[in-house]
């Protein structure tokens, strides 16, 4: 790639202030490096990866409200985790964390992991247990 | 406290960091040297294993290895510590600072507040440096970062604590002892012919064998797991290549970079037209990238886009198969 080709495209790191770097040939062919405001295709791909998160948010809020699920799955999905991530964060087996989805288990759940779980999303007990508080 | 620390932005974190600490200590080597030394550039398929629901897909060895593989060719060492206790993670930063040494430090994006929201991912192999305390307030070199930003003790615990793959564990490493004077030349050499053993493996997961193989698969996906799914693997594929941190056509312009530098340290014409040659290449992975992201956008792909840019790839995988081959000779 040459240096004047490095794409400037919109993209939202602006928001942020961050440019990133490329490296690149300069006109006798040396290599330099350059910074962009974006490139499309890359902008694409991470548009569609946020579109499929907030679609499986939305399920899982469906889910809850339907009571099929508990809100530690919808609070899981809006936290672009997955239940290994979640389980790492909670030191829980990831088929204990699962069976928390279930409405029964959670109604059932301790003081304490309750709490943990609501430290873990950064959200008070009460939020964790009404998803639309 | 303020250690007296040059930031400089790169490309990649972990070659910026261990850039950055070289030229604290008094040597000034590049960010293309440190990643063509450590040996970083590669390409892996992980189908067994997924993040963000999607099999995973690298452009880079594993993180940490650019650092040690570095350290050990031109002689420097470098201690490493992880903890279980978060108040003595921070305590033994505190000491490191007070001590006047910068530290690198291996951190989860998640919760990094200056990254824009869109990029935080439970992605746990970023790099930084801290370089001073002010008020409880701890001062950051993120290579990635134009200039210097800074985070709170409970924003730092946060990162350094990240849970989930790679969980850093307060990870802290910096280099210990240094050689009088570095000796690229024979680290060099080194770290190109483990590129090459790498990228020509006989195993389907790695080098030149797993671009094929992910050719491969791409064909098979809209079919067998629906063209939803393929498109978001397919994005996957896209983002690993592209994100920020490879410098563009996944890392394959920084190895150009790296190359050129080379054979001026080396006095190797061969590996300057190595090079011209690589840099091609990663324009290839540039358009297969654009191409892929034509089939992701309109979403109502037909099987014929997923075959062009499965072919795309497997010429990829002949063209770096015949680069590597060459290189391994050059030096």
């Amino acid at each position: 790639m040459k240096k004047n080709e490095v794409p400037q495209d919109k993209s939202n790191l602006e928001s942020a202030n961050i440019k990133e770097m490329y490296y690149a040939v300069d006109e006798n062919g040396e290599y330099t490096t350059e910074l962009s405001t974006g490139w499309d295709p890359k902008t694409i791909a991470l548009d569609n990866a946020i579109k499929e998160i907030e679609e499986r948010t939305e399920i899982a809020r469906q889910k809850v409200l339907n009571d099929k699920a508990s809100p530690i799955e919808y609070y899981m999905e809006l936290h672009k985790m997955d239940v290994g991530i979640l389980a790492s964060y909670m030191g829980m087996w990831a088929w204990r964390v699962k069976r928390h989805f279930k409405p029964s288990v959670f109604k059932k759940l301790s003081k304490n992991t309750l709490q943990k779980y609501a430290e873990v999303f950064d959200i008070s007990v009460e939020q964790l247990k009404h998803i639309d508080k | 406290m303020e250690i007296n620390f040059t930031h400089k932005q790169s490309a990649h974190c972990e070659n910026g960091v261990v850039s950055n600490l070289m030229r604290f200590n008094g040597f000034e080597v590049s960010e293309p040297m440190v990643f063509g030394i450590g040996s970083g550039l590669l390409f892996s398929y992980l189908p067994f294993l997924k993040v963000n629901h999607a099999p995973v897909v690298t452009y880079r060895v594993m993180p940490g290895v650019i650092f040690n593989r570095f350290a050990k060719r031109v002689g420097i060492k470098v201690k490493r510590e992880k903890f279980k206790s978060l108040e003595k993670a921070q305590e033994r930063l505190d000491q490191n600072l007070k001590k006047n040494n910068p530290v690198g430090l291996q951190v989860g994006v998640y919760n990094l507040g200056y990254f824009p929201e869109e990029y935080r991912f439970h992605f746990n192999a970023h790099n930084m440096v801290v370089y001073g305390k002010k008020e409880g307030t701890y001062l950051i070199s993120d290579p990635v970062m134009e200039d210097v930003t800074s985070l709170t003790e409970k924003e730092l615990e946060k990162v350094r604590f990240a849970k989930g793959a790679f969980a850093p564990k307060g990870h802290i490493y910096y280099p210990t002892e240094f050689p009088e004077k570095l000796e690229l030349k024979k680290a060099i050499v080194k770290g190109i012919k483990h590129t090459c053993k790498d990228m020509t493996a006989p195993i389907p997961f790695v080098g030149v064998k797993a671009i094929r193989k992910t050719a491969k698969l791409i064909r098979k996906w809209p079919s067998k797991k629906g063209v939803k799914t393929a498109n978001h693997y397919l994005g996957q594929i896209v983002r690993m290549q592209e994100e920020i941190g490879t410098g563009g056509g996944g890392f394959r312009y920084i190895y150009g970079a790296f190359l050129q530098e080379a054979s001026k340290v080396l006095d190797n014409q061969e590996l300057s037209a190595l090079s011209k040659e690589i840099t091609q290449i990663g324009d290839l992975w540039r358009d297969f990238a654009v191409d892929a992201s034509r089939i992701y956008k309109n979403r109502s792909a037909t099987e014929d886009g997923y075959n062009k840019v499965a072919d795309q790839l497997a010429s990829i995988a002949d063209k770096e198969e015949a680069f590597f081959k060459k290189l391994k000779k050059a030096v």
